[in-house]
Protein backbone atom coordinates (compact mmCIF):
# COMPACT_ATOMS: atom_id res chain seq x y z
CA UNK A 1 0.00 0.00 0.00
CA UNK A 2 1.88 3.64 -0.81
CA UNK A 3 -0.41 5.15 1.88
CA UNK A 4 1.59 3.04 4.41
CA UNK A 5 4.58 3.26 3.00
CA UNK A 6 4.61 6.74 3.35
CA UNK A 7 3.90 6.93 6.69
CA UNK A 8 6.89 4.67 7.52
CA UNK A 9 9.50 7.54 5.76
CA UNK A 10 7.90 9.69 8.15
CA UNK A 11 7.72 7.32 10.99
CA UNK A 12 11.79 8.23 11.36
CA UNK A 13 11.31 11.70 11.99
CA UNK A 14 8.84 11.35 14.47
CA UNK A 15 10.55 11.38 17.53
CA UNK A 16 13.02 13.90 16.78
CA UNK A 17 10.98 16.51 15.38
CA UNK A 18 8.62 15.82 18.86
CA UNK A 19 12.02 16.08 21.00
CA UNK A 20 13.25 19.33 19.14
CA UNK A 21 10.44 21.03 19.57
CA UNK A 22 9.20 20.23 23.19
CA UNK A 23 13.11 20.75 24.08
CA UNK A 24 12.64 24.44 22.49
CA UNK A 25 9.15 25.23 24.06
CA UNK A 26 10.35 24.25 27.45
CA UNK A 27 13.86 26.68 26.92
CA UNK A 28 11.29 29.64 25.61
CA UNK A 29 9.59 28.94 28.64
CA UNK A 30 11.62 30.61 31.01
CA UNK A 31 11.75 27.68 33.81
CA UNK A 32 15.46 27.67 33.12
CA UNK A 33 17.60 30.67 32.22
CA UNK A 34 18.01 30.81 28.67
CA UNK A 35 21.85 30.95 28.86
CA UNK A 36 21.87 27.52 30.41
CA UNK A 37 19.57 25.74 27.85
CA UNK A 38 19.63 27.13 24.89
CA UNK A 39 16.61 26.57 22.67
CA UNK A 40 17.26 24.59 19.43
CA UNK A 41 16.74 27.91 17.09
CA UNK A 42 19.78 29.26 19.25
CA UNK A 43 21.96 26.30 18.85
CA UNK A 44 21.09 26.39 15.06
CA UNK A 45 21.77 30.08 14.86
CA UNK A 46 25.04 29.82 16.55
CA UNK A 47 26.11 26.66 14.26
CA UNK A 48 25.14 28.47 11.20
CA UNK A 49 27.15 31.04 12.09
CA UNK A 50 30.56 28.80 12.68
CA UNK A 51 29.88 26.86 9.97
CA UNK A 52 28.83 30.02 7.33
CA UNK A 53 30.49 32.78 9.26
CA UNK A 54 26.43 34.63 8.73
CA UNK A 55 26.51 37.33 11.79
CA UNK A 56 29.64 36.71 13.69
CA UNK A 57 27.94 35.73 16.37
CA UNK A 58 30.30 32.81 17.42
CA UNK A 59 32.89 35.74 16.54
CA UNK A 60 36.86 34.09 16.71
CA UNK A 61 35.00 30.62 15.10
CA UNK A 62 32.85 32.04 12.80
CA UNK A 63 32.72 31.05 9.54
CA UNK A 64 35.77 27.97 11.55
CA UNK A 65 33.68 25.12 11.21
CA UNK A 66 35.22 23.17 8.17
CA UNK A 67 38.91 23.80 10.08
CA UNK A 68 37.31 22.19 13.09
CA UNK A 69 35.85 19.53 11.78
CA UNK A 70 38.75 18.86 9.46
CA UNK A 71 41.18 18.72 12.17
CA UNK A 72 39.25 16.16 13.85
CA UNK A 73 38.69 14.44 11.49
CA UNK A 74 42.25 13.61 10.05
CA UNK A 75 43.24 12.58 13.80
CA UNK A 76 40.42 10.18 13.37
CA UNK A 77 41.29 9.22 10.65
CA UNK A 78 45.06 8.68 11.10
CA UNK A 79 44.69 6.73 14.81
CA UNK A 80 41.97 4.62 12.87
CA UNK A 81 44.14 3.64 10.12
CA UNK A 82 46.93 2.92 11.97
CA UNK A 83 44.81 0.87 14.43
CA UNK A 84 43.21 -1.19 11.51
CA UNK A 85 46.77 -1.88 9.66
CA UNK A 86 48.14 -3.43 13.07
CA UNK A 87 44.90 -5.09 14.99
CA UNK A 88 44.39 -6.85 11.50
CA UNK A 89 47.75 -8.42 11.19
CA UNK A 90 48.24 -9.31 15.07
CA UNK A 91 44.86 -10.20 15.19
CA UNK A 92 45.19 -12.55 11.85
CA UNK A 93 49.01 -13.84 13.58
CA UNK A 94 47.09 -14.49 16.78
CA UNK A 95 44.18 -16.49 15.49
CA UNK A 96 46.15 -18.38 12.96
CA UNK A 97 49.45 -19.21 15.13
CA UNK A 98 48.71 -20.51 18.41
CA UNK A 99 52.75 -20.36 18.91
CA UNK A 100 52.02 -16.24 18.42
CA UNK A 101 48.73 -16.71 20.97
CA UNK A 102 51.04 -17.60 23.68
CA UNK A 103 53.16 -15.17 23.44
CA UNK A 104 51.69 -12.12 22.97
CA UNK A 105 47.92 -12.34 23.77
CA UNK A 106 48.55 -12.13 28.04
CA UNK A 107 49.97 -8.82 27.19
CA UNK A 108 47.51 -7.45 25.50
CA UNK A 109 44.75 -8.69 27.61
CA UNK A 110 46.51 -6.84 30.27
CA UNK A 111 46.65 -3.88 28.53
CA UNK A 112 43.44 -3.88 27.61
CA UNK A 113 41.11 -2.78 30.51
CA UNK A 114 43.34 0.12 31.23
CA UNK A 115 40.86 2.84 30.09
CA UNK A 116 42.66 4.86 26.78
CA UNK A 117 42.35 8.03 28.62
CA UNK A 118 44.59 7.21 31.67
CA UNK A 119 46.74 7.61 29.04
CA UNK A 120 46.65 11.07 28.64
CA UNK A 121 49.33 12.31 30.98
CA UNK A 122 51.78 10.04 29.71
CA UNK A 123 50.71 10.61 26.02
CA UNK A 124 51.79 14.65 26.55
CA UNK A 125 54.99 13.59 28.23
CA UNK A 126 55.93 11.54 25.03
CA UNK A 127 54.46 13.50 22.52
CA UNK A 128 53.17 17.22 23.54
CA UNK A 129 50.37 19.05 23.26
CA UNK A 130 49.66 18.89 19.52
CA UNK A 131 48.22 15.95 17.30
CA UNK A 132 50.28 13.37 18.01
CA UNK A 133 48.63 12.36 21.88
CA UNK A 134 45.34 12.67 20.13
CA UNK A 135 46.20 10.16 17.38
CA UNK A 136 47.98 7.78 19.66
CA UNK A 137 44.73 7.92 21.79
CA UNK A 138 42.63 7.29 19.01
CA UNK A 139 44.83 4.32 17.82
CA UNK A 140 43.98 2.74 21.53
CA UNK A 141 40.29 3.26 21.14
CA UNK A 142 40.33 1.74 18.01
CA UNK A 143 42.98 -0.98 18.51
CA UNK A 144 41.42 -3.40 20.73
CA UNK A 145 38.02 -3.69 19.19
CA UNK A 146 39.48 -4.31 15.76
CA UNK A 147 41.65 -6.87 17.38
CA UNK A 148 39.70 -8.91 18.86
CA UNK A 149 36.69 -9.40 16.22
CA UNK A 150 39.80 -10.35 13.80
CA UNK A 151 40.68 -12.90 16.15
CA UNK A 152 37.16 -14.10 16.65
CA UNK A 153 36.81 -13.97 12.64
CA UNK A 154 40.04 -16.02 12.03
CA UNK A 155 39.37 -18.77 14.56
CA UNK A 156 36.19 -19.24 14.02
CA UNK A 157 37.41 -19.97 10.14
CA UNK A 158 35.72 -23.02 9.14
CA UNK A 159 38.30 -25.89 9.30
CA UNK A 160 36.49 -27.75 6.38
CA UNK A 161 36.90 -24.58 4.11
CA UNK A 162 41.07 -24.46 4.94
CA UNK A 163 40.71 -28.29 3.67
CA UNK A 164 39.37 -27.55 0.70
CA UNK A 165 41.88 -24.54 0.31
CA UNK A 166 44.68 -27.15 1.11
CA UNK A 167 43.36 -29.82 -1.54
CA UNK A 168 43.63 -27.68 -4.29
CA UNK A 169 46.87 -27.16 -3.63
CA UNK A 170 47.21 -23.83 -1.45
CA UNK A 171 50.36 -23.30 1.19
CA UNK A 172 50.03 -21.49 4.49
CA UNK A 173 50.49 -18.19 3.04
CA UNK A 174 47.70 -18.78 0.39
CA UNK A 175 44.98 -20.06 2.67
CA UNK A 176 45.55 -16.91 5.02
CA UNK A 177 45.36 -14.70 1.78
CA UNK A 178 42.32 -15.96 -0.23
CA UNK A 179 40.53 -18.29 2.56
CA UNK A 180 40.95 -17.54 6.11
CA UNK A 181 41.13 -13.75 5.82
CA UNK A 182 38.16 -13.73 3.42
CA UNK A 183 36.05 -15.40 5.65
CA UNK A 184 36.76 -13.20 8.91
CA UNK A 185 36.62 -10.06 7.15
CA UNK A 186 32.44 -10.32 8.75
CA UNK A 187 34.07 -9.74 12.08
CA UNK A 188 36.67 -7.36 11.12
CA UNK A 189 34.13 -5.33 9.99
CA UNK A 190 31.93 -5.85 12.94
CA UNK A 191 35.57 -4.36 14.79
CA UNK A 192 35.68 -1.45 12.49
CA UNK A 193 32.71 0.01 13.36
CA UNK A 194 32.92 -0.61 17.33
CA UNK A 195 36.50 0.91 16.67
CA UNK A 196 35.18 3.86 14.48
CA UNK A 197 32.75 4.92 17.30
CA UNK A 198 35.51 5.32 20.53
CA UNK A 199 37.64 6.66 17.45
CA UNK A 200 35.95 9.92 18.20
CA UNK A 201 34.94 9.59 21.77
CA UNK A 202 38.65 9.65 22.16
CA UNK A 203 39.68 12.62 19.37
CA UNK A 204 37.11 14.84 21.39
CA UNK A 205 38.47 13.85 24.68
CA UNK A 206 42.08 14.56 24.15
CA UNK A 207 41.09 17.91 22.23
CA UNK A 208 39.52 18.86 25.68
CA UNK A 209 42.98 18.55 27.07
CA UNK A 210 45.68 17.73 25.23
CA UNK A 211 45.20 19.56 21.82
CA UNK A 212 44.51 23.23 20.72
CA UNK A 213 42.14 22.37 17.92
CA UNK A 214 39.33 20.47 16.80
CA UNK A 215 36.13 19.60 17.54
CA UNK A 216 36.45 19.07 20.93
CA UNK A 217 38.73 22.01 21.73
CA UNK A 218 35.85 24.34 20.48
CA UNK A 219 33.27 22.35 22.82
CA UNK A 220 35.34 22.87 25.73
CA UNK A 221 36.70 26.61 24.98
CA UNK A 222 32.83 27.33 24.87
CA UNK A 223 31.77 26.31 27.72
CA UNK A 224 34.57 28.64 29.52
CA UNK A 225 33.00 31.34 27.71
CA UNK A 226 29.42 30.36 28.28
CA UNK A 227 29.06 30.11 25.42
CA UNK A 228 26.17 26.81 25.57
CA UNK A 229 24.77 27.27 22.29
CA UNK A 230 27.99 26.59 21.02
CA UNK A 231 28.57 23.68 23.69
CA UNK A 232 25.24 22.14 22.09
CA UNK A 233 26.61 22.56 18.31
CA UNK A 234 30.12 21.28 18.88
CA UNK A 235 28.13 18.00 20.09
CA UNK A 236 25.35 17.85 17.25
CA UNK A 237 28.52 18.17 15.07
CA UNK A 238 30.11 15.18 16.71
CA UNK A 239 27.35 13.23 16.87
CA UNK A 240 26.99 14.38 12.88
CA UNK A 241 30.40 12.83 11.94
CA UNK A 242 30.66 9.89 13.78
CA UNK A 243 27.11 9.11 12.36
CA UNK A 244 28.88 9.85 9.10
CA UNK A 245 31.68 7.48 9.45
CA UNK A 246 30.03 4.68 10.30
CA UNK A 247 27.73 5.30 7.29
CA UNK A 248 31.13 5.39 5.04
CA UNK A 249 32.38 1.97 6.72
CA UNK A 250 29.16 0.25 6.29
CA UNK A 251 29.11 1.59 2.74
CA UNK A 252 32.33 -0.07 1.84
CA UNK A 253 31.05 -3.10 3.96
CA UNK A 254 28.48 -3.58 1.72
CA UNK A 255 30.60 -3.38 -1.76
CA UNK A 256 33.19 -5.64 0.28
CA UNK A 257 30.46 -8.76 1.39
CA UNK A 258 28.11 -8.00 -0.79
CA UNK A 259 27.64 -12.15 -0.94
CA UNK A 260 26.19 -12.21 2.12
CA UNK A 261 23.14 -9.82 0.42
CA UNK A 262 20.95 -13.16 0.19
CA UNK A 263 21.98 -14.78 3.72
CA UNK A 264 19.42 -12.83 5.68
CA UNK A 265 16.35 -15.57 7.10
CA UNK A 266 13.89 -14.02 4.42
CA UNK A 267 16.58 -14.54 1.68
CA UNK A 268 16.99 -11.82 -1.75
CA UNK A 269 13.94 -10.65 -4.11
CA UNK B 1 52.20 -50.51 -10.76
CA UNK B 2 49.04 -49.39 -8.46
CA UNK B 3 48.35 -45.42 -8.91
CA UNK B 4 47.25 -46.10 -4.74
CA UNK B 5 48.83 -48.18 -2.44
CA UNK B 6 48.02 -48.77 1.30
CA UNK B 7 50.30 -51.37 2.92
CA UNK B 8 49.60 -51.85 6.77
CA UNK B 9 48.12 -48.49 7.51
CA UNK B 10 46.30 -48.24 11.31
CA UNK B 11 45.34 -45.05 12.30
CA UNK B 12 45.13 -45.04 16.30
CA UNK B 13 43.18 -41.82 18.16
CA UNK B 14 44.53 -41.35 21.33
CA UNK B 15 41.85 -39.34 23.75
CA UNK B 16 44.31 -39.07 26.60
CA UNK B 17 41.53 -37.82 28.81
CA UNK B 18 39.27 -40.95 28.97
CA UNK B 19 42.89 -42.93 28.63
CA UNK B 20 41.08 -45.20 26.00
CA UNK B 21 42.82 -45.27 22.32
CA UNK B 22 40.43 -45.84 19.84
CA UNK B 23 41.86 -48.18 16.95
CA UNK B 24 39.88 -46.71 14.43
CA UNK B 25 41.70 -48.58 10.93
CA UNK B 26 43.79 -51.83 11.79
CA UNK B 27 46.38 -53.36 9.26
CA UNK B 28 44.71 -51.98 5.81
CA UNK B 29 46.01 -53.06 2.14
CA UNK B 30 44.32 -52.32 -0.32
CA UNK B 31 45.83 -51.67 -3.95
CA UNK B 32 43.74 -49.79 -6.36
CA UNK B 33 44.54 -49.55 -10.05
CA UNK B 34 44.37 -46.93 -12.09
CA UNK B 35 41.37 -45.68 -13.78
CA UNK B 36 39.81 -48.13 -10.79
CA UNK B 37 36.18 -47.09 -9.04
CA UNK B 38 36.41 -48.56 -6.01
CA UNK B 39 33.72 -47.67 -3.64
CA UNK B 40 34.18 -48.05 0.65
CA UNK B 41 31.56 -49.36 1.67
CA UNK B 42 30.75 -49.45 5.56
CA UNK B 43 28.54 -49.06 8.56
CA UNK B 44 29.00 -45.49 10.22
CA UNK B 45 31.82 -45.44 12.47
CA UNK B 46 34.02 -47.92 10.54
CA UNK B 47 36.92 -45.49 9.63
CA UNK B 48 35.72 -45.42 6.43
CA UNK B 49 36.11 -41.58 6.16
CA UNK B 50 39.14 -41.52 8.13
CA UNK B 51 40.48 -43.81 5.44
CA UNK B 52 40.26 -41.53 3.03
CA UNK B 53 41.45 -38.85 4.48
CA UNK B 54 44.39 -40.53 4.91
CA UNK B 55 44.63 -40.83 1.31
CA UNK B 56 44.11 -37.13 0.81
CA UNK B 57 46.72 -35.99 3.68
CA UNK B 58 44.20 -34.56 5.86
CA UNK B 59 45.02 -37.28 8.70
CA UNK B 60 48.52 -39.09 9.28
CA UNK B 61 48.61 -42.61 9.73
CA UNK B 62 49.80 -43.89 13.47
CA UNK B 63 51.58 -46.41 11.15
CA UNK B 64 51.74 -48.30 7.64
CA UNK B 65 51.82 -46.24 4.54
CA UNK B 66 49.46 -44.87 1.74
CA UNK B 67 51.34 -43.88 -1.73
CA UNK B 68 49.70 -42.38 -4.38
CA UNK B 69 51.72 -42.88 -8.21
CA UNK B 70 54.82 -44.53 -5.98
CA UNK B 71 54.61 -41.21 -3.44
CA UNK B 72 54.38 -41.29 -0.23
CA UNK B 73 51.40 -39.09 0.91
CA UNK B 74 52.22 -36.24 3.84
CA UNK B 75 49.97 -33.95 2.71
CA UNK B 76 47.28 -32.90 0.92
CA UNK B 77 48.03 -31.61 -2.66
CA UNK B 78 46.18 -31.26 -6.03
CA UNK B 79 47.72 -34.44 -7.26
CA UNK B 80 44.12 -35.82 -5.47
CA UNK B 81 41.23 -34.13 -5.92
CA UNK B 82 38.39 -34.42 -3.10
CA UNK B 83 34.85 -33.93 -3.07
CA UNK B 84 33.58 -33.54 0.57
CA UNK B 85 30.39 -34.51 2.30
CA UNK B 86 29.63 -30.95 2.40
CA UNK B 87 30.45 -28.88 -0.53
CA UNK B 88 32.51 -26.88 1.29
CA UNK B 89 32.91 -24.07 -1.71
CA UNK B 90 33.96 -20.35 -0.29
CA UNK B 91 30.63 -18.18 -0.03
CA UNK B 92 32.75 -14.76 -0.82
CA UNK B 93 33.07 -15.98 -4.33
CA UNK B 94 30.82 -16.85 -7.56
CA UNK B 95 30.68 -20.14 -8.73
CA UNK B 96 33.25 -19.83 -11.92
CA UNK B 97 35.51 -18.46 -8.92
CA UNK B 98 35.11 -21.48 -6.76
CA UNK B 99 35.32 -23.88 -10.06
CA UNK B 100 38.59 -22.40 -10.66
CA UNK B 101 39.86 -21.88 -7.21
CA UNK B 102 43.33 -23.95 -8.13
CA UNK B 103 44.13 -21.31 -11.07
CA UNK B 104 43.46 -18.35 -8.99
CA UNK B 105 46.36 -20.04 -6.63
CA UNK B 106 48.51 -20.61 -9.32
CA UNK B 107 48.02 -17.15 -10.60
CA UNK B 108 46.46 -17.56 -14.27
CA UNK B 109 44.97 -14.28 -15.62
CA UNK B 110 41.52 -13.86 -15.15
CA UNK B 111 40.30 -14.44 -18.84
CA UNK B 112 41.81 -17.73 -19.18
CA UNK B 113 40.89 -18.99 -15.38
CA UNK B 114 37.38 -17.72 -16.62
CA UNK B 115 37.24 -19.79 -19.96
CA UNK B 116 38.88 -23.04 -18.38
CA UNK B 117 36.49 -23.00 -15.46
CA UNK B 118 33.58 -22.84 -17.77
CA UNK B 119 34.30 -26.34 -19.84
CA UNK B 120 34.04 -27.69 -15.91
CA UNK B 121 30.97 -26.03 -15.26
CA UNK B 122 29.18 -26.75 -18.28
CA UNK B 123 30.32 -30.84 -17.85
CA UNK B 124 28.64 -30.75 -14.38
CA UNK B 125 25.60 -29.12 -15.83
CA UNK B 126 26.17 -25.76 -14.41
CA UNK B 127 25.75 -23.70 -17.62
CA UNK B 128 24.32 -20.06 -17.04
CA UNK B 129 25.02 -20.12 -13.07
CA UNK B 130 28.62 -19.41 -13.20
CA UNK B 131 27.93 -15.79 -11.38
CA UNK B 132 25.14 -16.68 -8.75
CA UNK B 133 26.72 -17.32 -5.12
CA UNK B 134 26.58 -20.65 -3.35
CA UNK B 135 24.12 -19.35 -1.02
CA UNK B 136 22.03 -19.10 -4.35
CA UNK B 137 21.49 -22.36 -5.05
CA UNK B 138 20.60 -25.53 -3.95
CA UNK B 139 22.50 -28.72 -1.95
CA UNK B 140 22.84 -30.80 -5.13
CA UNK B 141 24.04 -27.77 -7.30
CA UNK B 142 26.74 -26.95 -4.73
CA UNK B 143 27.74 -30.68 -4.75
CA UNK B 144 28.21 -30.33 -8.58
CA UNK B 145 30.38 -27.24 -8.09
CA UNK B 146 32.38 -29.05 -5.38
CA UNK B 147 32.81 -32.20 -8.24
CA UNK B 148 33.92 -29.59 -11.45
CA UNK B 149 36.66 -27.88 -8.40
CA UNK B 150 38.33 -31.33 -7.70
CA UNK B 151 38.24 -32.10 -11.71
CA UNK B 152 39.67 -28.86 -12.84
CA UNK B 153 42.72 -30.10 -11.06
CA UNK B 154 42.49 -32.79 -13.20
CA UNK B 155 44.14 -35.02 -10.72
CA UNK B 156 45.46 -38.64 -10.69
CA UNK B 157 42.81 -39.57 -8.22
CA UNK B 158 39.44 -38.24 -6.84
CA UNK B 159 38.35 -38.72 -3.37
CA UNK B 160 34.63 -38.83 -2.82
CA UNK B 161 33.04 -38.71 1.10
CA UNK B 162 29.77 -39.37 0.89
CA UNK B 163 28.77 -36.54 -1.73
CA UNK B 164 25.48 -37.69 -2.13
CA UNK B 165 24.85 -38.26 1.58
CA UNK B 166 22.53 -35.13 2.00
CA UNK B 167 20.47 -34.91 -1.63
CA UNK B 168 17.33 -36.58 -1.60
CA UNK B 169 16.79 -40.14 -3.95
CA UNK B 170 16.24 -37.98 -7.22
CA UNK B 171 19.16 -35.90 -7.13
CA UNK B 172 20.91 -38.74 -5.99
CA UNK B 173 20.39 -41.35 -8.71
CA UNK B 174 20.75 -38.29 -11.15
CA UNK B 175 24.02 -37.39 -9.89
CA UNK B 176 25.22 -41.09 -9.46
CA UNK B 177 24.68 -41.29 -13.35
CA UNK B 178 26.49 -38.43 -13.96
CA UNK B 179 29.31 -38.92 -12.03
CA UNK B 180 29.36 -42.31 -13.85
CA UNK B 181 29.44 -40.49 -17.29
CA UNK B 182 32.03 -38.10 -16.66
CA UNK B 183 34.49 -40.80 -15.10
CA UNK B 184 33.78 -42.68 -18.17
CA UNK B 185 34.62 -39.72 -20.32
CA UNK B 186 37.54 -38.41 -18.87
CA UNK B 187 39.31 -42.00 -16.75
CA UNK B 188 40.89 -41.40 -13.65
CA UNK B 189 40.71 -43.18 -10.13
CA UNK B 190 38.03 -42.77 -7.82
CA UNK B 191 37.65 -43.60 -4.09
CA UNK B 192 34.40 -43.30 -3.19
CA UNK B 193 33.17 -43.73 0.51
CA UNK B 194 29.21 -44.47 1.12
CA UNK B 195 27.28 -46.33 3.29
CA UNK B 196 24.81 -47.34 0.66
CA UNK B 197 24.96 -50.90 -0.76
CA UNK B 198 22.73 -49.81 -3.80
CA UNK B 199 25.24 -46.52 -4.66
CA UNK B 200 28.59 -48.78 -4.30
CA UNK B 201 26.90 -51.35 -6.84
CA UNK B 202 25.57 -48.56 -9.39
CA UNK B 203 29.21 -46.85 -9.48
CA UNK B 204 31.85 -48.83 -8.46
CA UNK B 205 33.96 -51.21 -10.34
CA UNK B 206 35.21 -53.00 -7.39
CA UNK B 207 33.62 -52.43 -3.84
CA UNK B 208 35.85 -52.70 -0.63
CA UNK B 209 33.51 -54.15 2.20
CA UNK B 210 34.57 -52.43 5.67
CA UNK B 211 33.80 -53.98 9.09
CA UNK B 212 33.68 -51.28 12.22
CA UNK B 213 35.91 -51.66 15.27
CA UNK B 214 38.41 -51.85 14.46
CA UNK B 215 38.13 -51.30 10.95
CA UNK B 216 39.17 -53.62 8.87
CA UNK B 217 38.97 -54.47 5.17
CA UNK B 218 36.82 -57.70 5.00
CA UNK B 219 36.70 -58.47 1.20
CA UNK B 220 37.02 -56.54 -2.21
CA UNK B 221 34.35 -57.91 -4.87
CA UNK B 222 34.66 -56.47 -8.00
CA UNK B 223 31.60 -55.92 -9.56
CA UNK B 224 31.22 -57.04 -13.57
CA UNK B 225 27.70 -55.75 -13.92
CA UNK B 226 27.16 -54.04 -17.16
CA UNK B 227 26.62 -50.35 -17.35
CA UNK B 228 24.15 -48.39 -16.95
CA UNK B 229 23.77 -50.67 -14.41
CA UNK B 230 19.92 -51.91 -13.61
CA UNK B 231 19.29 -51.94 -9.60
CA UNK B 232 16.09 -53.80 -10.17
CA UNK B 233 18.03 -56.84 -12.21
CA UNK B 234 18.61 -60.29 -11.09
CA UNK B 235 22.95 -60.02 -11.16
CA UNK B 236 22.14 -56.76 -9.39
CA UNK B 237 20.43 -58.58 -6.43
CA UNK B 238 22.51 -61.57 -5.88
CA UNK B 239 25.59 -59.36 -5.38
CA UNK B 240 23.49 -57.23 -3.11
CA UNK B 241 22.79 -60.28 -1.30
CA UNK B 242 26.70 -60.94 -0.86
CA UNK B 243 27.45 -57.99 0.29
CA UNK B 244 24.23 -58.28 2.88
CA UNK B 245 25.13 -62.28 3.81
CA UNK B 246 28.58 -60.52 4.90
CA UNK B 247 27.76 -57.66 6.28
CA UNK B 248 24.99 -60.14 8.41
CA UNK B 249 27.62 -62.09 9.59
CA UNK B 250 29.31 -59.50 10.65
CA UNK B 251 27.25 -58.43 12.85
CA UNK B 252 26.55 -61.69 14.31
CA UNK B 253 30.46 -62.17 15.14
CA UNK B 254 30.35 -59.16 16.80
CA UNK B 255 27.44 -60.49 18.81
CA UNK B 256 29.15 -63.58 19.71
CA UNK B 257 32.16 -61.69 20.55
CA UNK B 258 30.11 -59.64 23.08
CA UNK B 259 28.92 -62.56 24.81
CA UNK B 260 32.23 -63.95 24.90
CA UNK B 261 33.48 -61.07 26.60
CA UNK B 262 31.04 -60.96 28.88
Amino acid sequence: MPGLQHLRRLDRYVVPVLILAGWEAFSRSGALPAALLPAPSTVVWAWADWVFGTDGNTQTYSGHWVYDMASSFSRVLAGFAIATALAVALGVAIGWSRATEVVIEPTLQMLRPIPPVSWIPLAIIWFGIANKPAIFLVFLGAFFPILLNTIHGVKNCDRNLIRAGAMVGGNNRELLRFIVLPAALPNIFAGLRIGIGSAWMLTVTAEMVAVKSGLGYVLWDSYYFLRYDLVLAAMASIGLLGYLSDLGIRAVMARVLHWQRNTTIQGGE
Amino acid sequence: MATIEISHLSKIFKDPKRKADVTALDDINIEVAKNQFLCLLGPSGCGKSTLLNMIAGFEKPSSGTVTVDGQRIAAPGSDRGVVFQQANLMPWLPIWENVAFHLLLRGGQKGERRAIAQRYIDMVGLTGFENHYPSELSGGMNQRVGIARALLMNPQVILMDEPFGALDEQTRMDMQNELVRIWQQHQGTIVFVTHGIDEALTLGTHVAIMSARPGRIREIIPIELPRPRDITSPQFNQTKRHILDLLRSERANQTLETMDQQ
